[in-house]
């Protein structure tokens, strides 16, 4: 389905999640980290740059992995994105909710 | 999904009893798996639960061979010497590859992740267990009153492992 993001026609599907990364802005990601209720500082993007590195590397995200990333430790993830982490920081990164238990 | 037939998970009291790999790795799962959600998690640390947070003996706990019809080797040899060490390597192995930490980096996750750890105070008595021997990231002592006393609230739930 479609949705109007920072005034920009994007498709997500039906949690949210951008379903074309390319569709992404930073403006985009502005506002879905609006309605999760986070302001966005220069840390949460540097945690967005990575995410969206890892998933065009194809890399499979987990908690543990971000943590043991360099770029934030699994305390100021949290931090930063209260309420679940790794699922809306994908969110806000426009990659899709990643499917994992850990 | 928060209907109002449908009201959300808000709180996960988990109560570890066991000290076996698959019954730790359970909770764990469980307490992490909470967190990622936004959902409050604490660990009711009891009985043989409490092998899991004594630093000396966290990183060397055993899946049970016996008793474990699941894992399909017969009971006997399950029984043999260095069977259960054999089991777990190989346990280990397999969830190192789906990326579960090992006992004592998950219990440094779930601190880091705002879980809170609590040892019990009665199993702590019965086993002369020393505060200094469990782990540092240990959020206290409590008795099983204080441990219900902090379960309360709507949408909190108990669960025993």
């Amino acid at each position: 389905m479609e949705a109007i993001l920072a005034q920009k026609t994007v498709n997500v599907n039906e949690e949210g999640y951008l379903t074309d990364l390319s569709q992404w802005t930073k403006e985009v990601g502005n506002e879905i980290a609006k309605n999760e209720g986070i302001e966005m500082t220069n840390r949460h993007w540097e945690v967005i740059n990575y995410l969206q590195e890892q998933y065009k590397n194809e890399v499979a995200l987990n908690i543990r992995k971000v943590g043991k990333s360099g770029v934030v430790d699994i305390k100021e993830y949290y931090a930063l994105f209260p309420n679940g982490p790794l699922k809306i920081s994908s969110k806000i990164a426009g990659i899709p909710k990643p499917i994992s238990c850990i | 999904m928060d209907t109002q037939d449908n009201k959300p998970v808000k709180k996960m009291m988990l109560i570890l009893s066991k000290a076996t790999i698959e019954n730790v790795y359970a909770c764990f799962i469980l307490a992490n798996g909470a967190r990622m959600e936004g959902i409050e998690s604490e660990i009711f640390f009891t009985f043989f639960g409490l092998e899991a947070i004594q630093k000396e003996k966290l990183d060397h706990l055993h899946v049970a061979t016996v008793g474990n019809p699941a894992m399909h080797i017969p009971t006997m040899l399950g029984g043999l010497p260095g069977m259960e060490a054999l089991a777990t390597t190989m346990m280990k192995k397999e969830m190192d590859k789906l990326d579960i930490p090992p006992v004592g980096e998950f219990l440094e996750i779930l601190a880091a992740s705002g879980t809170k750890l609590w040892a019990c105070k009665l199993a702590m008595d019965m086993f002369h267990i020393k505060e200094n021997n469990l782990i540092d990231d240990l959020d206290g002592v409590l008795t099983v009153g204080d441990f219900y006393q902090r379960a309360g609230g709507e949408g909190s739930h108990v669960l025993f492992i």
